[in-house]
């Protein structure tokens, strides 16, 4: 809140510079403006930027900086034993320190030392603070004051903040990259530590997984039990399921908006299926609880088939249903962008609509709809909230889709809301899960916008 | 054998009816495949109205609830015995006391016996006590005076009178008989009625069905929101007009756009476990704070943006541009002065889109923590919140029948949120498009 107020002076303070620049620009000309090498605006731009940058890079390398440099001093206040404390114990009582800080409510310290150090932590944060604004807001009057010195007719000022503005277009386009990056790191870094505890082989191929068991190290079993392989299978099989769906629907509802149907329908059709896609999925979840696992449990005892309540089924369905909208929308894009001249050709040759569709259509639109349905398959994959609420947790591997099964997703869940110790493997094998999780999407990702992209390229 | 010998062999009745029967073969596995078609259509559609309609169904009578008009009298014996108007002291009265002496003078038969007692103060919400203890606390000149106030009742007496719950007890009902006396005396005589629900509007969440609101989940999704349209609007704008207008054609901007387009895949819970990571355990970020929400939700919904973006930018034809780099406009002014006036219903058009799906957005608010059970409404994006759709996702974990009434009700207003956007940007895109 404090850094936001900080901010904002200095967003005045540009404007101020901006008042400023462009005044002394038109001053500095005097009675002939031509001979100005940029419009005045370009001027005070060239201030207001002197004024913020320096001070806005200062507040960023501090705020970086600070926390870290704050909890090295606070720790070094400890006492010796707490300090002697190993790495996972100490980190719990700075989390400890923090959070006192943050709420300011001291007396809930589990001990005096702790609430000693809370207060010299909030102290030292304070301090840091103001030292910080001090500095900041000075920097930037110095930088406003310098930037109006610099200013005279032939200063190349809109050159200037051209390439400012250039720069910062650049820093915005690798945000995508670092994004990637600071994916891939932060899940194979605790995914690393993790397997420093289970040996990879056994989380990739082992068929038990029990990880509640590793709680306590005192406990019987305290390793717990990290074999993947269920929550592979279990993954799998939804997804087959909601595949098995979504995929005739889908695809069927494609060929009839592009091929068949009439613009008033298309009209009307076409966003009824985009509102199936634009509702959140816990709505789907919810619909799978409530509506569609009940129907189908009476459905089966009418039928004497016994279906859990929690049955891959009901769930694959429902997930189904959601990813109808995007296979068809998909496949409605690949097959819209097939060339005309093709189906007059087999028109011409006596072909019936169908026949046209499934004998020449279809075929070159096929590198397109199997790209899609790649994108699709690694969204069945992915999808988080239907699983949590209607798939269960028991960690079966089975085929059968009456039975419930549980999937990467729920686990990952499962094992990350609530209490958190970043040192057990109970933790760790959510990042390790994720890894997986990302890599397989990301495979499927890429090979299909790689199809997609050659299809299009061959009809453009 | 000669060509004619092969014509002379073939019968030449019959060929009519056997081209014309394949024919009809032919056209009905046409008719075929076309109904398939709108079969599936349909499907589709019915879908979605059983969905809606289940939804809806279930959740369109959380939005009034039944209340019961009870006459407190505010006895200063019971709210203030030291008489000094303590503020403290009133706040921490046994409110409940009164309410029970309320609720006792209306049947007066169930003066004496404890256990009666109790089970038609069964019938009322904790909420009557906050009710008066706040309306003391407002004004204490009313200690000593008569109150007459609608307060309302408990949950299962709520489903009970919307026709949710069976009367017997043998079939789930919660009441005895002299409950049931009671409720239908009440309403007999008018002094049970069903009202706006208010607190579902006022309230932040509460383990009481009848007490338990959207407002602190409302102001967590704004306040999550806000950052994330605050970040993601101008690095997507950015990156889009960065990668359209000036990027040289080069291996740096294909990674670029691969990672984009791969991003836009990824699944979500993937941007949650890299909050938790970043954010949290590195940057020590608070947890279950909307600030942290809205960071990872910027990293959702920025490639659904710069996506849009892009296609906005393109649609801008290149003669535009070549006019005004014509006239002596710099690249920059060419792109601020022209090209993005132009492109900026389109742009608005996919921020509004990517911020829908923010809104939607669960998963990676569970990993960093925004799940909690939370009374509170936030006053700040620093403070522990839930969003809308986490507050659908607790409120279906919950056993009580209520709370399925009251979670299809949240997502009937997730729902509307999302309507209206989308209405937004429909209204904009068809306001503003342009064809050149």
């Amino acid at each position: 809140m404090q850094v936001l107020v900080l901010l904002l002076v200095l967003l005045i303070l540009s404007i101020v510079g901006f008042r400023l620049g462009r005044g002394r620009a038109v001053r500095v000309a005097g009675p002939k403006p031509g001979t100005l090498h940029s419009l005045p605006d370009y001027y005070g731009y060239y201030v207001a930027l002197w004024c913020g940058l320096p001070a806005l890079a200062l507040i960023a390398l501090w705020l970086s900086l600070d926390t870290t440099l704050l909890q090295i001093l606070v720790e070094r206040a400890l006492p010796a034993q707490t300090q002697a404390l190993p790495a996972s114990q100490l980190a719990l009582v700075m989390n400890e320190v923090r959070n006192l800080a943050r709420s300011g409510i001291f007396s809930q310290a589990s001990s005096p030392a702790i609430a000693k150090a809370a207060i010299q932590f909030s102290n030292l944060q304070a301090i840091s603070f103001a030292s910080m604004a001090v500095l900041a807001l000075s920097l930037g009057v110095a930088g406003g004051l310098l930037g109006l010195r610099i200013i005279h007719p032939k200063l190349r000022a809109r050159n200037q903040v051209e390439t400012v503005v250039k720069l910062f277009l650049i820093a915005s386009s690798t945000m995508a990259i670092f994004t990637t990056i600071g994916i891939v790191l932060s899940l194979l870094f605790e995914s690393l530590r993790f397997f420093s505890m289970i040996p990879i082989t056994n989380f990739l191929f082992g068929l038990d997984w029990s990880p509640q068991m590793a709680m306590r190290a005192d406990q019987v079993g305290s390793s717990g039990a990290f074999g993947a392989v269920p929550l592979f299978t279990g993954t799998l099989l939804i997804s087959i399921i909601a595949m098995l769906v979504a995929t005739p629907i889908g695809l069927m509802s494609a060929i009839y908006m592009a091929e068949y149907a009439h613009p008033k329908f298309r009209a009307v059709a076409k966003p009824l299926l985009e509102v199936l896609a634009g509702i959140p999925t816990v709505v789907y979840g919810f619909f799978a609880v409530l509506t569609v696992a009940p129907f189908l449990r009476e459905l089966g005892a009418v039928l004497h088939i016994d279906i859990a309540s929690e049955s891959a089924l009901a769930t694959g369905v429902v997930m189904g249903i959601m990813i109808i909208p995007f296979i068809s929308s998909l496949s409605d894009d690949v097959l819209t962008a097939v060339p005309d001249s093709l189906r007059q050709g087999a028109y011409g040759l006596g072909a019936t609509r169908s026949e046209t569709i499934k004998q020449v259509v279809m075929p070159a639109a096929l590198p397109g709809i199997v790209g899609g349905l790649l994108l699709a398959v690694s969204r069945a994959i992915g999808e988080t909230m239907i699983v949590v609420m209607a798939a269960g947790l028991s960690a079966r591997l089975t085929a059968n889709p009456f039975e419930a099964v549980t999937t990467v997703t729920v686990q990952i869940v499962t094992l990350l809301v609530g209490d958190q110790e970043f040192d057990s493997p109970k933790t760790l094998a959510a990042f390790a899960l994720g890894l997986v999780l990302f890599v397989v999407t990301l495979a499927l990702n890429v090979v299909a916008l790689h199809v997609v992209r050659k299809y299009r390229e061959k009809y453009d | 054998m000669t060509d004619t010998d092969l014509v002379q062999n073939i019968p030449l009745t019959g060929i009519a009816e056997k081209v014309g029967a394949r024919l009809n073969r032919r056209h009905a596995a046409e008719r075929r495949f076309r109904a398939y078609g709108i079969a599936s259509v349909g499907m589709a559609v019915v879908f979605l109205a059983v969905l809606l309609t289940s939804i809806i169904g279930k959740g369109y009578s959380a939005f009034y609830q039944h209340e019961v008009q009870i006459s407190v009298a505010l006895d200063p014996a019971v709210i203030d015995p030291d008489g000094k108007r303590d503020h403290h002291a009133l706040a921490v009265a046994d409110y409940r006391a009164l309410v029970r002496t309320a609720m006792v003078s209306m049947f007066p038969e169930v003066a004496d016996n404890r256990h009666e007692r109790r089970e038609l103060m069964d019938l009322v919400s904790e909420g009557a006590e906050e009710l008066v203890r706040d309306k003391v606390l407002a004004n204490p000149a009313l200690i000593g005076t008569t109150q007459t106030l609608w307060v309302p009742v408990t949950a299962n007496v709520d489903q009970l009178l919307k026709g949710h719950m069976s009367r017997d007890l043998s079939r789930g009902g919660q009441f005895s008989e002299r409950q049931l006396g009671w409720i239908d005396s009440l309403t007999a005589h008018g002094l049970l009625k069903s009202h706006f629900n208010t607190w579902l509007w006022t309230q932040g969440d509460s383990r009481q069905p009848e007490l338990a609101g959207l407002l602190g989940a409302i102001v967590g999704s704004f306040y999550s929101l806000v950052v994330t349209l605050l970040l993601s609007f101008p690095l997507g704008v950015a990156t889009a007009i960065y990668l359209e207008e000036f990027a040289p054609q080069n291996r740096w901007t294909d990674l670029i756009e691969v990672n984009i387009n791969n991003l836009a895949a990824v699944p979500s819970i993937v941007f949650g476990l890299l909050g938790l990571e970043m954010f949290l355990n590195v940057f020590h970020l608070p947890r279950s704070a909307p600030l942290v929400g809205g960071l990872a939700l910027t990293l959702v919904s920025l490639p659904t943006i710069i996506i849009a973006a892009r296609v906005a930018l393109k649609a801008v034809p290149p003669w535009i541009r070549e006019a005004a780099l014509g006239l002596g406009a710099s690249r920059w002014q060419m792109v601020v002065h022209h090209v993005l006036p132009l492109a900026m219903p389109g742009i608005l058009t996919g921020t509004i889109i990517g911020m829908a799906r923010a809104v939607g957005e669960t998963a990676p608010l569970l990993m960093i923590g925004m799940v909690a059970f939370i009374v509170d409404v936030p006053a700040s994006p620093l403070d522990p919140a839930t969003a809308l759709p986490v507050q659908v996702y607790l409120w279906a974990a919950s056993p009580e029948r209520a709370f399925v009434e009251r979670t299809s009700a949240a997502i009937i207003v997730l729902l509307l949120f999302l309507g209206v956007m989308n209405a937004g940007a429909i209204y904009l895109r068809k306001k503003f498009e342009r064809r050149w």
